[in-house]
């Protein structure tokens, strides 16, 4: 025990020597991030925090999101077919692509098919000496996104294809790939942990391809890595990246302010216009890949009548919600799918602010007195910053046409479930950040019938809308697709199973000394291609 | 005195029983379950949540938890986190240091300004500076931490720039953590400048931690001394003409710091869950964070480990006040 402990010391001492070797002209890079990560498997969580620190700077998937976009480009992968059915992928795998060499793993051979098999396997096979090797491992997001159903098997056909076999066509697969959970494990490395009887390292000390590898991670305060200089990619212009992890947002921007970190997510809304105000900094900003939204219960009248929908829709005033409770970081939505998105139907007509027309729909449906609850989320989310406050500005919007709210809540997680219940008394507000820039990430998770006592709060099922969907979902073609989801977003304008509000802008206030950085529609945090000026 | 000694140990036997009790009652009467929040807004079927419940051993019926719960503290296993996959013991005792080492430091600062605050109030009774030292003392108590703590950094670190706005020592530093302590560590490594950065780091959030226990030990010391003063035994000190110093320094303050050694050890309890906010706010990787974040997430283990083990540290600093207490106070100890 001692002896492996002295000799963790020296390891450790030995890639200090690394760090300091570089240390005189060393350009380094500290990100004031928001969290912790959780461990750094990312394929056994769900948090943005977590993937920023594992998968985005250590790993690579078999196909990656273009920076700055939703698109699809290659990764690991440097191209791919699909079969004319749409049930085969074939990947061609790309040649000589290190895995990074650390203190705790120096590997013997290049990344090939065994990698992506294993990193796919241990969360797909039940009988994978992987498949729990660390307590309560869930694959959630590879069982979020159906995998399991929708992987048939995953075929090696020689070291360099990889053939996935699917059960049914699914035009999201390759979006799906890019995503976090799909992160390409090393194989051997993971051999050599399996032999020491240290599978849990796994998740601690991670290996991978990516434009960064690990040094160390001292809980709750400092995340280390080193830029691989083997990077498939090319070495990147800065030598270490630092994460200081710093949780209040007044904190960090006091921080960067400092010289302390260069850059800084998610910014206190009442700091935005100081720091726009700061010479010394930059503020980036673009529109998340999101949506807020008041679900009703279409199940429970009287919301099971269009027209109660539509006429609670006319009396929400979206333009004082946007002022008082996203103070100006955010636009109205009218569509389930923000503006960024593919496939966006701009054509479509919000349903404008009238509260005596709202009024007049309400009695032409023969609903007079009615006393309804909206549910209020105890947290903040990047789609709704104060879901309290936007509680009450609907509530007021509602008393205006005579309608009584009542505004409940619940703590989170009971929140997520109880919404779930088909029999739920009220309309619900939650909303979504996408995982994959598909539109089907939106609209088939939020709005498709197999969400209904799911993630399916409105607990809909449109047989028009479901056709639409189902059909976009096995259909390859891009622009067959668009024309399918332009068609189901005038089905749901038509039936309002929603109330859409907004889509937040997300900000990300940076040193004027960094260089290059790229804002994710998808929420991320990316460093690779980030340079300091000196 | 072994024998009040040993009554005080056979206190602590009941006192166990009950914190494991409450720590693992107090996270499951709170609504909401692990798998739920880690799976968000997408949610999780029924029939996956039931594996992974079962994974976890949360499918079995309660009394059979906590049997397995006291029964694995006796081999030393607390559990493994549901969220960083580690076991507990191993995660308390890597942050552990950070919140002794504030701690320590926020205490030291409150008796050292504390009791000479208090002493000097109550001799200077009723005075311009008896008020303003009383005053302080009530502000720094009603100081909410939070507005405190982000006052400091603004002001010292933000505008003065005098220190760093948070952390424990600057990024720049790096070695391996023997102790955990980092004034010890920055010494061990050698590494020039260390020490100095690791001092820097501890000024602002020692300061945030101690305000309130020294307002707390400046106003019972006060409140001590005020009675002792007006005994006999320190009339007939005074009458029998030894100088002020040494009626106050030596008879007075060693009666009057009787009740004062309690409330520093109460102080314990105290500076653990102030240490909660101080930590979120100077970013300080200790305990008090760790444990709110793993309420946050239903992490069962973490917080019925996380409070018992925290309980713990409380109950033996309580014995040893009582110890203490014992020995500067014959009359508890023959009782």
């Amino acid at each position: 025990m001692k002896m492996r402990k002295t000799l963790k010391a020296a390891l450790l001492g030995a890639s200090l020597a690394v760090v300091a070797a570089t240390g005189a002209s060393a350009k380094t890079l500290v990100y004031c991030s928001e969290g912790s990560p959780e461990g750094f498997d990312p394929a056994l969580y769900t948090a943005g925090t977590t993937f920023d620190a594992s998968s985005k700077p250590i790993y690579n998937r078999l196909v990656e999101f273009k920076r700055g976009t939703t698109e699809v480009q290659p990764g690991l992968a440097e191209s791919w077919d699909v079969s004319d059915d749409g049930l085969e992928y074939t990947f061609h795998l790309r040649k000589g692509v290190k895995f990074h060499t650390t203190s705790f793993f120096t590997p013997t051979r290049d990344f090939n098919a065994d990698d992506v098999i294993f990193s796919f396997e241990r969360q797909l096979k039940k009988d994978s000496p992987w498949y729990e090797y660390t307590p309560g491992a869930a694959w959630e997001y590879f069982n979020g996104m159906s995998m399991p159903d929708l992987i048939k098997d995953i075929v090696k056909e020689d070291d360099y294809t990889v053939k996935f076999v699917l059960n049914r066509p699914e035009a999201p697969m390759i979006a799906n790939l890019a995503m976090d959970f799909a992160s390409i494990f090393s194989k051997e490395y993971a051999d050599q942990l399996e032999k020491a009887g240290k599978k849990d390292m796994l998740n601690q000390e991670p290996i991978g391809t990516g434009p960064f590898s690990f040094v160390g991670y001292q809980k709750d305060a400092v995340i280390r890595y080193q830029a691989f200089a083997d990077y498939w990619g090319g070495k990147q212009p800065i030598d270490n990246l630092i994460f200081a992890i710093t949780t209040d947002a007044s904190v960090r921007l006091q921080k960067l302010k400092a010289g302390e970190c260069q850059v800084m997510p998610y910014p206190a809304p009442a700091d935005i216009a100081d720091i726009k105000a700061d010479s010394n900094l930059t503020m980036m900003e673009q529109q998340g890949l999101n949506v807020g939204y008041l679900a009703y219960n279409t199940q429970q009248a009287p919301f099971d009548k269009v027209e109660v929908r539509k006429a609670l829709n006319h009396a929400i005033n979206k333009q004082a919600i946007l002022d008082a409770v996203f103070q100006g970081s955010g636009v109205a939505a009218k569509n389930p799918i923000p503006p960024t998105m593919w496939s966006y139907n701009d054509a479509i007509k919000d349903d404008a602010y009238d509260p005596e027309l709202a009024k007049k729909m309400l009695a032409d449906a023969g609903v007079t007195d009615l006393s309804m609850k909206i549910w209020a989320m105890p947290v903040q989310r990047p789609y709704n910053p104060n879901a309290r406050r936007m509680a009450e500005v609907i509530q007021a919007d509602f008393a205006k046409i005579g309608v009584k709210v009542e505004i409940v809540s619940y703590e989170w997680g009971e929140y997520l479930s109880r919404s779930k219940d088909v029999k739920r008394d009220g309309a619900v507000l939650l909303g979504w950040t996408g995982d994959n820039g598909d539109p089907d990430n939106f609209l088939a998770v939020l709005l498709g019938c197999d969400g209904v006592g799911g993630s399916n709060r409105a607990q809909w099922c449109n047989k028009d809308f479901e056709d639409l969907i189902q059909k976009a979902k096995v259909v390859s073609d891009k622009a067959e697709r668009t024309k399918l989801y332009e068609q189901a977003q005038v089905v749901f304008k038509e039936q309002a199973p929603w109330a859409t509000i907004a889509h937040s802008t997300v900000f990300m206030p940076m040193s004027t000394k960094v260089k290059g950085y790229i804002m994710d529609p998808l929420g991320g945090h990316w460093f690779d291609g980030v340079d300091l000026a000196e | 005195m072994f024998r009040f000694l040993l009554g005080r140990l056979g206190l602590l036997i009941p006192t166990f029983f009950g914190v494991t009790l409450v720590a693992f009652s107090f996270i499951r009467l709170l609504p909401g379950d692990p798998v739920d929040l880690l799976a968000g807004e997408r949610g999780v079927s029924p029939e996956r949540k039931a594996e992974i419940m079962a994974q976890l051993g949360f499918d079995k019926p309660l009394w059979q938890q906590y049997f397995d719960y006291v029964i694995n503290i006796f081999h030393g296993d607390l559990g493994i986190s549901f969220v960083s996959k580690k076991p507990v013991l191993v995660e308390f005792f890597t942050l552990f240091p950070a919140t002794a080492e504030l701690s320590l430091c926020a205490i030291i600062i409150a008796i050292a300004l504390g009791i000479p605050a208090g002493i000097f109030a109550a001799v200077k009774r009723g005075s311009v500076a008896d008020q303003a030292i009383m005053g302080t003392a009530l502000v720094g108590y009603s100081m909410p931490i939070f507005w405190w703590g982000l006052l400091l950094i603004i002001l010292f670190s933000g505008i003065l720039q005098w220190t760093p706005v948070s952390g424990r020592i600057s990024l720049m530093f790096f070695f391996p953590q023997v102790t955990g302590f980092m004034l010890i560590d920055s010494l061990l490594s050698g590494q020039k400048g260390a020490f100095a950065s690791a001092v820097s780091h501890l000024i602002l959030p020692s300061i945030v931690l101690a305000t309130i226990p020294l307002a707390v030990i400046a106003r019972q010391t006060r409140s001590a001394m005020l009675e002792v003063l007006g005994e006999d035994f320190v009339r007939t000190a005074r009458a029998k003409g030894l100088p002020p110093r040494r009626v106050i320094g030596l008879h007075a303050l060693r009666n009057a710091l009787i009740p004062v050694v309690t409330t520093i050890g109460l102080q314990v309890g105290v500076l653990l869950a102030g240490a909660i906010l101080t930590e979120t706010i100077f970013s300080w990787p200790g305990i008090g964070k760790w444990l709110v974040d793993s309420i946050s997430r239903r992490d069962y283990f973490v917080v019925q480990g996380g409070l018992l083990l925290i309980a713990g540290i409380v109950m033996v600093v309580n014995l040893i006040v009582d110890v203490l207490y014992g020995l500067i106070n014959p009359r508890i100890r023959h009782n």
